[in-house]
C-alpha cells in the first residue's frame, strides 16, 4: 500500500465538495456529533452550551441537513437489540460484471449500505434484516442471484462504534 | 461472552409504544424548540413520555444516542479505510479494545476469518483527510498491535455503491414481506 494523497479519482460518485463551515457552525457539528441530551427543551439547553439562540441552533442544524452536511439527526438505533438482523457481507465481482452485480445486490431491500473496495473482495455490504434468521436466507439468495459466493462476516465482539469526525 | 463490551442481546426490550416511537423517529428527531411532544402528538403521547422512553432505550442501548450524522465526504475527510487485521486469537479482545481508543478509529468489530482467503478477524476504520494521513493512524494501529498481528491490509472505499440506512418495517415482530424485484 503506498501513501499517497486522495485525489479526485478516489472519491466516491457521490462525495460532494468539502463544505463551507463558520465557526459556529463547527462547534455545532462537534458537539451535535456527541448526543443530544434527554431533557425537556434539549436544543435550548445545547444552544446555551454553544453561545447560541435556540432559534439560531434550529436553524443552523437544518441548513447543515438540506446541505448534505449531515446526513442525519436523531437516535441511532442499535439493529440487534430491535430484534432485526446485521451482517457485512463481501463478494470478489469478476471486473466484467460488476455493473450487472450491483444492480442484482442493490435490488436486495436488506441491502442498507454498499461500497466499492479496492481488493479482490471488491464489494462490501451491509445486510439489515427483520429477523436474524433472514439473514442467511438473503445470503443465499444473493448467491443464487449472482451466481458468487458471499463472504458473510457477521460481527463477533464490538469493540467500539462512535464515529466522530472533529471539524 | 463475559469479555464481550456488548451487553447480552434481547430483542423483547420494546413494547408497541417504543416500537412506534422508533419508527415515528427512524427519519430523524424534528428540528422544533419541543421535539418528543412533536413526536409524541400523532401518536397520543405526551411530551415527558416520549422523553422518558427514548431515555430508558438509550440506557438499555437500544439507542446508542440521538446525534448528528455526519456525511464524511462533506467535512473533508475523502479518505476512508476499512483496515482489517490478522490478530493472534488469544489476544483479540484486549487488544481490540485498546485499538477502539485510538483517533481516527471509528467502528471496531471482531469478524470471522475466511481462510485461506480472508485472514483478517479485527476490522477497524479509519477516516482521515487524505490517505497519508489514514495510513500514518494505520500505522499507530500496527505499532499497538506489535507481534500479535501476523499481517494487515487497508481496503479503501472507492465508491458508495448504496447507502440507505438501517430501516425497521412497520409491523411488530412480522417477517417482512419481500419486496418486488426487478
Amino acid at each position: 500500500m503506498t501513501a499517497m494523497p486522495a485525489t479526485a479519482t478516489h472519491q466516491p460518485a457521490t462525495a460532494g465538495p468539502a463544505a463551507e463551515l463558520d465557526a459556529a457552525d463547527r462547534r455545532l457539528i462537534n458537539r451535535l456529533q456527541d448526543g443530544l441530551p434527554l431533557v425537556a427543551a434539549p436544543y435550548a439547553a445545547v444552544a446555551a452550551e454553544l453561545d447560541l439562540s435556540e432559534g439560531e441552533l434550529l436553524y443552523r442544524l437544518e441548513r447543515l441537513l438540506e446541505a448534505g452536511v449531515l446526513s442525519r439527526f436523531g437516535p441511532m438505533y442499535h439493529a440487534e437489540r430491535l430484534g432485526g438482523g446485521l451482517t457485512l457481507a463481501a463478494l470478489a465481482v469478476p471486473e466484467r460484471d460488476f455493473e450487472a452485480v450491483v444492480d442484482a445486490v442493490n435490488a436486495f431491500p436488506e441491502v442498507a449500505h454498499n461500497y466499492r473496495r479496492e481488493h479482490a473482495l471488491n464489494m462490501w455490504f451491509v445486510l439489515a434484516t427483520e429477523t436474524p434468521e433472514r439473514i442467511q436466507e438473503v445470503i443465499a439468495e444473493i448467491e443464487a442471484a449472482t451466481g458468487l459466493p458471499v463472504f458473510n462476516m457477521p460481527k463477533e465482539e464490538e469493540f467500539h462504534v462512535r464515529l466522530h469526525l472533529p471539524v | 461472552m463475559s469479555v464481550s463490551t456488548c451487553p447480552s442481546e434481547s430483542p423483547s426490550l420494546l413494547d408497541a409504544t417504543d416500537r412506534a416511537i422508533v419508527l415515528a423517529t427512524q427519519a430523524g428527531l424534528p428540528l422544533v424548540p419541543d421535539p418528543w411532544g412533536a413526536v409524541g402528538r400523532p401518536l397520543g403521547l405526551g411530551a415527558e413520555e416520549v422523553r422518558a422512553r427514548l431515555a430508558r432505550m438509550q440506557e438499555v442501548g437500544i439507542v446508542r444516542r440521538i446525534a448528528a450524522v455526519p456525511n464524511h465526504y462533506r467535512l473533508g475527510y475523502v479518505a476512508n479505510g476499512m483496515t482489517v487485521w490478522d490478530v493472534d486469537d488469544a489476544r483479540i479482545v484486549r487488544l481490540g479494545r485498546e485499538v477502539a481508543t485510538l483517533p481516527g478509529v471509528s467502528h471496531c468489530y471482531r469478524r470471522p476469518r475466511h481462510l485461506p482467503d480472508w485472514p483478517y478477524n479485527l476490522f477497524a476504520m479509519l477516516h482521515g483527510h487524505t490517505r497519508e494521513e489514514v495510513e500514518r493512524q494505520a500505522e499507530a494501529l500496527r505499532a499497538l498491535l506489535g507481534e500479535a498481528c501476523r499481517d494487515h491490509r487497508i481496503l479503501y472505499s472507492s465508491r458508495i455503491l448504496k447507502k440507505t440506512g438501517l430501516r425497521l418495517a412497520g409491523r411488530p415482530g412480522a417477517g417482512r414481506k419481500p419486496e418486488p424485484r426487478r
